[in-house]
């Protein structure tokens, strides 16, 4: 009999779907949370790869002054883009990629609340993608100039003025708009109403507290930018004057609508990251998560905090000195409920019998680096010295250490953390270590100097600069060649994962805790379909 | 057996959320090489309409069908409705983004632009106002066809909850006639709005070219405008849902979530008729 060899899985499968279609139908297709969680990752990486050879680009014409190997034009759409592809098409994907694998299996879900909207949220992703970089072919062919040129902050009057890539952007910030808010939606209602019995919100895993609030930001913030770059392609395109002062409008108004959803978008980058950094601790200090609630009522203050400070990003470019004042304190006060983050991370190390696997060192170089990125943001925030340091590499060093430091690095530790449970191999521990290594060292390579540069008064966004600035400027290009090739390293353990090795045990590391450890490696295809009881 | 009992319903592999991404794409596409003076981007955009057209007929088709069928009990219902929830929510702050623009523009730039009187000399800064540079214009008044469709509004959303009373106590006709009542309500609003732009542009000077006036005017009316028109054709859908019999006490969250919808639109009219056209 055909069917008493079918496993336990495979009947349940079978009692109540078709069959899944097979090859590419199966991914376009698809409602399946692990499915979708592992066609973000891998967009993500993909994505990882193409922002970064752009910004290699952008390295090597600034590893001396003078202008080599391209156009200022060129030069301005591909660090433009570089920041776009980073922020919404790896960092953000990634995110989600781990929420749509991990949340459900965190919390005894069956899948996500609303598999079909899940699909969609991905399936946005590649036409936003390709409407962003389109605008580079189509220019080889003689339509338009090339993509978006005024920084991913399309910043009124220049992206007024903009040629047609910048038209694409903003199509393809719709798109990822969508993307997001449904994704965010999917996620919300999922921990709202498929936490397993006993699943009380105050025992809900960090990570799934993180994207919760993630999820939060996303439906305040995104729908803000949404009507910003609307209102700008009126303005270019049907005659609207909101952004200029001829017809009343004011080019200082898309700076407030683009940074209110701006700010908050630092933290729905960093707070998935933020969410799995305490998992990730425990785990490898064998020891239980220190200060739960603690963090939980650290990431509600951050999260109510971030509409409220977007006015640090835009200080000098004119407003009351109430406001900036106002700016100034409620964005450092943003450093208390963060400071009760890394405390709690700190005590969670705090005697634990430690041992250093590559997501543990990840997480561990996450914190020291990302530590600076956060004590640099207060130097920035405030706003006699931001008066000195504005549109300088000190930002650019600045958020490099946040959104690098604190958000791929932290992403990176959850791949090589969470990579064993959804392959069901062990990650090559030697590689990893390497990757770890080169990548730490080179990434301080890179960007310390860029401090340096920016105190010394180097803008940010030029293609060209004074002799003056040279060394630290190839040290940085250095840098960031053997940052690039490093992540090949990377790119290398994760193919190997995927492709073989020794078999991960259910539980993968010996101190991790969590109902997504008690399903085996790699996880059946549908799990918890009958509810888990999570009991004390 | 049983899934169907203890089991969440995980829904089988679709066709339609892929087909809609791609259709959003070409639509896009089309959109981006229409408005950059590229003609084929007009074909682009009447085959991803249709596209999509299709899509939405399957995708809700589908749900539907499976609804029928009895696939969702309390537990999926109650994900529908978060769902339609928190959608809402990020249709507010769509919204309070040209709301946002609005009170910036009325009570800190353009005095601004009066105050500083070296580059637009003469300029007084006071609403409304197409700008120093702008055209003259007539701006709305509010107690006329503004009135109007706030009553009509008003009376729709009233005649949606006489529709819903009639669900709760399975009186159909009222059902049916309070939803048919509710969209001719819509239309009818939708009706004097038309005229109403018809009005501006052709005898007040005033359109998406007058300042700022303009822009947040249209900008804010049209996007409501729209959001009926998306409402009105949802009641359509279910009040022939509703003349099937689909709907029954316990069960009728497609009612609910649009009803939800119209009474969002509804508000957000009520804070256009105080902002935009009364103050």
């Amino acid at each position: 009999m055909e069917i008493q060899t079918m496993t336990t899985a495979e009947l349940a499968l079978h009692g109540s779907h078709h069959a899944p279609p097979k090859g590419l139908m199966r991914w376009l297709t698809t409602t399946n949370h692990k499915d979708i969680g592992t066609m973000y990752l891998v967009f993500s990486l993909v994505m990882f790869f193409i922002g970064g050879i752009m910004i290699l680009l952008v390295r090597a014409e600034l590893f001396q002054p003078g202008m080599q190997i391209m156009r200022p034009e060129l030069f301005n759409q591909l660090i433009g883009v570089h920041a776009l592809v980073m922020i919404f098409m790896a960092l953000m994907p990634a995110a989600t990629g781990f929420a749509n694998w991990m949340i459900p299996l965190m919390i005894g879900a069956p899948d996500m609340a609303l598999p079909r909207l899940n699909n969609w949220s991905f399936w946005l992703l590649p036409p936003a993608a390709a409407l962003l970089l389109m605008p580079f072919a189509l220019a080889l062919f003689g339509v338009g100039s090339g993509a978006i040129a005024t920084g991913w902050t399309f910043y009124a009057p220049l992206s007024v003025q903009d040629g047609m890539g910048l038209d694409f952007a903003i199509l393809a910030i719709h798109l990822l708009g969508v993307s997001s808010v449904m994704g965010s939606i999917n996620i919300i209602v999922t921990i709202f109403n498929l936490r397993a019995p006993g699943m009380t919100f105050m025992k809900l895993p960090l990570f799934a507290w993180g994207w919760l609030i993630t999820a939060f930001m996303l439906v305040a913030a995104i729908p803000v930018l949404a009507g910003a770059v609307t209102m700008l392609l009126t303005d270019r395109h049907f005659g609207t004057h909101f952004f200029n002062a001829g017809g009343g409008g004011d080019p200082i108004l898309f700076q407030h609508l683009f940074w209110f959803f701006g700010h908050p978008e630092v933290y729905i980058v960093l707070f998935p990251v933020w969410g799995m950094t305490p998992h990730i601790l425990s785990a490898f200090a064998r020891k239980p998560v220190y200060g739960y609630r603690a963090q939980v009522y650290a990431f509600w203050v951050i999260g109510v905090l971030s509409v409220a400070v977007w006015g640090h990003h835009i200080m000098t470019s004119g407003m009351s000195t109430g406001a900036l004042l106002y700016f100034m304190y409620s964005t450092m006060s943003i450093s208390l409920p963060l400071s009760v983050l890394f405390f709690c991370w700190i005590a969670t190390l705090w005697r634990g019998a430690m041992t250093f696997e590559a997501p543990m060192l990840f997480a561990l170089g996450m914190i020291v680096l990302f530590g600076i990125g956060g004590l640099t943001g207060l130097v920035l925030a405030d706003a006699a010295a931001d008066a000195q340091y504005h549109h300088s590499y000190f930002v650019v060093a600045h958020f490099h250490y946040t959104l690098f430091a604190g958000g791929i690095m932290g992403i990176m530790a959850g791949v090589y953390f969470w990579l064993p449970k959804m392959t069901g191999h062990m990650i090559d521990e030697t590689l990893a270590k390497w990757h770890f290594w080169l990548t730490a060292v080179a990434f301080n390579v890179t960007f310390l100097p860029q401090f340096f540069l920016g105190l010394a008064g180097m803008p940010r966004r030029i293609p060209d600069y004074a002799l003056q600035f040279t060394e630290f400027n190839m040290v940085s290009s250095i840098g960031a060649f053997i940052l690039g090739a490093a992540q090949l390293l990377f790119l290398t353990v994760v193919v190997k994962c995927i492709r073989g090795g020794p078999p991960a045990p259910a539980k993968v590391w010996d101190g991790a805790e969590g109902l997504e450890w008690t399903v085996p490696s790699p996880p059946p295809h549908h799990t918890f379909q009958t509810r888990p009881v999570v009991g004390q | 057996m049983s899934e169907i009992e203890q089991g969440y319903y995980v829904p089988d592999s679709s066709p339609y959320p892929a087909l809609l991404a791609g259709g959003m794409f070409v639509l896009a596409l089309g959109f981006a090489l229409q408005i950059n003076g590229e003609p084929v981007g007009r074909w682009f955009m009447i085959a991803a309409a249709a596209l999509i057209g299709f899509v939405l007929f399957g995708w809700f088709g589908s749900v539907i069908a499976e609804n029928q069928a009895g696939r969702f009990l309390q537990w999926e219902d109650r994900s529908f409705r978060w769902g339609m929830a928190w959608f809402i929510g990020s249709e507010v702050m769509f919204f309070a983004a040209f709301f946002g623009t609005l009170f910036y523009l009325r009570n800190i730039s353009v005095p601004e632009l009066g105050e500083t009187q070296l580059v637009w000399p003469g300029y007084r800064g006071t609403w409304p106002t197409s700008g120093p540079a702008g055209q003259p214009f007539t701006p709305m008044a509010a107690w006329g066809i503004p009135a109007l469709n706030t009553l009509i509004l008003l009376s729709s959303a009233v005649s949606v909850t006489w529709a819903h009373w009639g669900l709760l106590k399975q009186r159909r006709a009222q059902l049916v006639g309070g939803l048919a009542l509710t969209i001719a309500l819509g239309c009818l609003f939708l009706g004097f709005q038309a005229y109403e732009y018809h009005h501006a542009y052709t005898e007040l000077g005033l359109n998406l070219g007058a300042g700022v006036y303009g822009a947040t005017f249209f900008m804010l009316t049209g996007f409501h405008g729209l959001h009926v028109t998306i409402g009105a054709i949802g009641l359509a859908a279910v009040l022939g849902r509703a003349i099937k019999g689909h709907f029954t006490p316990e069960n009728h969250f497609g009612f609910e979530g649009i009803a939800w919808y119209w009474h969002f639109v509804d508000v957000v009219w009520l804070m256009l008729f105080v902002f935009v056209y009364w103050l």
